[in-house]
């Protein structure tokens, strides 16, 4: 049952091959089995999970029920989950249980989808290898000496190791799509707006975004058009009619115009990886698209950028977290001022203390005009690349990252190199455009991942454009070694 | 050397919103501690803030009520510093685009010369909770209570218009009548609901250069900014004479020990590190809106001054007491519409009512006795029912609950006997039981007899049990003598 896809579960669900329940208990058994080896999922809600199938199952025999009941999920640890612990990866939520449910998480509990448990993750989302979870990293199902990527890494490794046919993720700088690309599944990251961030925890406001992961576009179109809506209770959210993805994803390709930015294929590409985006494009053009070079002129001011914006935006939302109303306290703080020390010291890793402090330091007085202030304009400028490239281009495609896995450890000491691996990523969240991740190939027996960049709202032509080149190639099929016992 | 002050204050003002600013928890002042603050006040990981629309018009509606230039397009930041009473770790507040612009307000000085004071803008924003320190909640300990986080402020700067205390306070009733009588704020004072900072610096007579000004923050009470901006003038001036210099800081002034202290230099301020709200959006206040407002703006307290002179042929004195207190104005025209008579319902409103409030230290709005009581009172006094000197018992009666005048008047007996008949034969019998008295009266020279008829007075009157309409007895007592001469 694992190797099914979540529109073949749906299928069979209705159809009654299965209950939920047997499902679920299945996918229950595989977490126990195999999560170990890869430590994808640090919350298991097995007796929950088993109630909600069983409540499903009722559903599906009354008729009319959603696509979606009965499906088993995971949701990573980021959202919040009504009374169940909800990290965000820091031992500073180590003992947080919200007495709320995200509206993402509500919208698959209203469908009747079943939650398995949460998945690993970068500390608060400030990662790309999920080294700085607290709970350890995760192993690439594809390769257990390589990182995941992250932030959303557990989510990705879980998906990959069959653990859940689907997951829910977040993406601030690329943490959906360059874990997607990594662990060789799909992954789409919505237009900033389309998901509601209510009960999601914040890392960067005007970058993060959720989104779906599953194994093929035709998968996470389900699970889009299930988590996307319209929330009064953010203020960012845009009311805007969900479409129906499923709807469109037949469409042909013939015609469209996909546009191949020169700045995405220039030094620190892997020429592996390369030669399988090369390959991917070219099997769209046999279907009819046409490929258009295009210049994104300011992509270089990408990274900079967002690394000013998104620690400045981290620094002031991570403030709350001051050991006064919940999460973790330090032992016996002799002051005001040593209990938020102590608290901040002993309860932020590494890589979330170095970012307020970047933060911080952008947003001095003094310093603020030079770096905050100059990243907006920078922002602007790459937005303005983006509306430009659309009046000629429907979609955007190039590699999701410069290189497949990396080995644990092996940027450990530089931030400035893990940083980079977003660079193709970061670019989308700055403009606040969809963004999406395809696998397109192996390199060095490695998934490789294509990435789709959309216009404002356009989810449904990526999610189409994804789903017509899965069906030619295979690449979103294969599963690594070891997990389809 | 002679000396001048410069004052400019910056005032918060509580919105009378049902709700929180950025959350549907109430305002409500007095409930227990932390029993109305939502998972949004508390800054609960995930959660986000929506705008009070409400909240806005009462900004604007202030901004009309001083012919300010309104922000159609507003935004907010974040102030961050960190403190226990302040949940998220930042204050969401405005500052590049506040809501109002540039005003003025007219006050008037004791001699009855007016001046206008600049207000150099209004912004919106949140207030934070409070810290319960040592002798207000346990030894040892400080308890935080966040009922009042979140409430709806705007806070007014004027410019340093001002120069003496009394000009300020002028300037801070002016401010309380006005948000008062347009309904965005409850006026009450001692629940802080009104808030001032004082900034002051002193120059030498003559000068134009400003001398480095200090911050007394915080005073709720007429009385108690006097006595801090007198104190702080004087504390200045000595300074500078004895040949020391004014450091820029923040004090405190302790209005029960008239002590006031440094609380933090220029040197210990905070960075506040302001930077754009991610999570809200720009507010956008349209032409329409603001007509609306304007169409529905109450009467500002100059207008009402006047009408009062006007329709009721009030004094200026009275006028400007009654006018310049919402409450007060709209006790007094239900006072006069009930009585009919209006120079009573002033006098008795100004007078008696005031009087017993103030002892008692009761808002009018919470006054025991209410506008149609002491209207139905005033309507006795004004037919001849009951003596002045009984309406006092009568409005004791009232306050002490026993009912309205009639009710009270009923019960104790104490309607006026004015029937003529009966009257002239009380007259007539006090007369006959006291000749001894008639014949000294008689026998008195002219020009000294009047200050006998006092003694028969006492006479009718004790034996009529006080109610004998004093008016009339006097003319029949006057009669009856002068024919016995």
């Amino acid at each position: 049952m694992h190797n099914l896809t979540i529109a073949e579960l749906v299928r069979g669900l209705k159809s009654n091959q299965f209950s939920s329940v047997e499902l679920t208990q299945h996918f229950l058994d595989r977490i126990a089995k195999l999560n170990p080896g890869f430590n994808a999922v640090i919350t298991v809600t097995a007796d929950q999970a088993l109630k909600a199938a069983a409540a499903a199952d009722e559903r599906l025999a009354a008729g009319n029920a959603p696509d979606l009941c009965g499906v088993p999920i995971l949701h990573k640890d980021i959202f919040c989950t009504k009374g169940v612990r909800t990290s965000c990866g820091s031992k500073m939520l180590d003992n947080f249980v919200p007495p709320y449910n995200a509206t993402v998480v509500e919208n698959f509990e209203q469908a009747g989808a079943v939650v398995l448990g949460k998945t690993n993750m970068d500390e608060f989302a400030m990662g790309s290898s999920n080294e700085t979870s607290f709970y350890g990293s995760v192993q690439n199902p594809w390769s257990t000496d390589c990182v995941p990527g992250g932030s959303s890494g557990g989510s990705a490794a879980a998906v990959a190791a069959r653990l859940a046919p689907g997951a829910t993720a977040t993406d601030t700088g690329g943490s959906i799509r360059q874990p997607a690309a990594l662990c060789g599944i799909t992954g789409i990251k919505p237009t900033y707006g389309r998901v509601s961030r209510w009960g999601m925890i914040a890392f960067a406001s005007s970058l993060d975004q959720a989104g779906p992961m599953a194994r093929s576009a035709e998968d996470c179109a389900l699970l889009l058009s299930c988590m996307a809506s319209f929330d009064e209770k953010d203020s960012t959210c845009i009311d805007r009619e969900v479409p129906d993805y499923s709807s469109s994803l037949n469409n042909s390709v013939k015609g469209l115009k996909i546009g191949v930015p020169k700045e995405y294929f220039s030094e620190g590409l892997n020429p592996g990886t390369e030669k399988a985006v090369r390959t991917a494009l070219a099997e769209l053009e046999a279907q009819g698209a046409e490929l258009i070079e295009i210049s994104l002129p300011n992509s270089g001011l990408s990274v900079p950028a967002y690394y000013v914006i998104a620690p400045a935006e981290a620094s002031a939302n991570l403030s709350r977290f001051d050991g006064v109303k919940y999460g973790y306290r330090c032992e016996d703080p002799k002051d005001l001022q040593d209990l938020y020390t102590r608290t901040r010291a002993e309860g932020f890793g590494e890589e979330v203390q170095r970012r307020i402090l970047i933060g911080t330091y952008c947003l001095s007085a003094g310093y603020y005009d030079a770096y905050y202030g100059k990243a907006q304009q920078a922002r602007q400028l790459i937005q303005q690349d983006f509306t430009a490239a659309f009046e000629k281009v429907d979609v955007i495609m190039g590699p999701t990252c410069p290189s497949p896995a990396f080995k644990f450890g092996s940027k450990g000491d530089d931030p400035v190199a893990m940083y980079l691996e977003d660079i193709y990523t970061i670019a989308t969240n700055l403009a606040g455009l969809p963004g999406m991740s395809v696998p397109c190939g192996m390199v060095d027996d490695k998934p490789v991942g294509l990435q789709i960049i959309g216009n404002y709202f356009d989810e449904a032509r990526m999610l189409n454009v994804a789903h017509q080149y899965q069906q030619v190639t295979g690449w979103h099929d294969q599963a690594p070694e070891g997990v389809d016992s | 050397m002679s000396w001048e002050t410069v004052i400019g204050l910056e005032v918060h003002v509580q919105l009378a919103t049902k709700t929180k600013i950025f959350s549907g928890a109430s305002t409500a002042f007095g409930a227990e501690p932390n029993t109305q603050a939502c998972a949004i006040d508390l800054a609960m990981p995930g959660t986000l803030p929506v705008l009070n629309k409400q909240a806005v018009h009462y900004a604007v509606m202030f901004g009309l009520a001083i012919d300010a230039e309104i922000g159609k397009e507003s935004a907010f930041e974040r102030k961050n510093y960190f403190y226990p009473d302040l949940p998220k770790g930042y204050q969401t507040t405005q500052l590049e685009k506040p809501i109002v612009g540039r005003g003025n307000v007219e006050i008037e000085r004791a001699d009855g010369s007016k001046k206008i004071v600049r207000i150099h803008h209004a912004h919106l924003e949140e207030d934070a909770g409070k810290s319960l320190h040592e002798g207000n909640f346990r030894h040892g300990v400080s308890g935080i209570d966040l009922n009042r986080a979140g409430t709806p402020l705007i806070e007014i700067v004027s410019e340093p218009d001002m120069s003496n205390a009394e000009e300020a306070i002028a300037f801070a009733k002016k401010l309380h009548s006005i948000v008062t009588s347009i309904g965005i704020c409850d006026g009450e004072m001692s629940q802080g609901s009104m808030r001032f900072d004082v900034n002051v610096s002193v120059r030498p007579t003559g000068t134009k250069e400003l001398g480095t000004r200090t911050e007394t923050k915080n005073l709720n009470s007429f009385k108690f900014m006097e006595e801090a901006i007198s104190k702080e003038v004087e504390r200045q001036i000595d300074l500078i004479e004895d040949g020391g210099t004014v450091v820029q800081e923040t004090r405190l002034y302790n209005g029960d020990t008239k002590v006031a202290r440094s609380m933090r230099s220029k040197e210990e301020a905070n960075d506040y590190r302001y930077f754009p709200c991610p999570d809200l959006l720009p507010v956008i206040v349209t032409d329409e809106t603001i007509e609306e407002l304007r169409r529905n703006l109450p009467e500002l307290p100059d207008a009402r001054q006047a009408r009062f002179v006007e329709q009721y042929g009030l004094s200026d004195y009275d006028a400007a007491v009654l006018g310049s207190d919402a409450a007060m104005s709209a006790y007094f025209e239900t006072t006069t519409e009930k009585s009919g008579n209006a120079k009573l319902a002033a006098n008795w409103t100004m007078g008696e009512l005031a009087a017993r409030l103030n002892n008692e230290a009761i808002s009018i709005t919470n006054s025991p006795v209410s506008a149609e009581q002491l209207g139905g009172l005033i309507a006795r006094v004004a037919d001849n029912s009951i003596s002045g000197k009984m309406a006092k018992e009568v409005f004791d009666g009232i306050w002490a609950g026993e009912g309205s005048a009639d009710d009270i008047i009923e019960a104790r007996g104490l309607k006026q006997v004015s029937d003529s008949g009966a009257l002239e034969q009380m007259v007539a019998e006090v007369l006959a039981a006291n000749q001894a008295m008639v014949d000294d009266y008689i026998n008195t020279d002219e020009a000294k007899r009047k200050k006998k008829l006092g003694g028969f007075m006492g006479q009718i009157m004790k034996a009529s049990k006080g109610q004998a309409n004093p008016q009339q007895v006097n003319q029949i007592l006057a009669k009856k003598l002068s024919e016995l001469l």
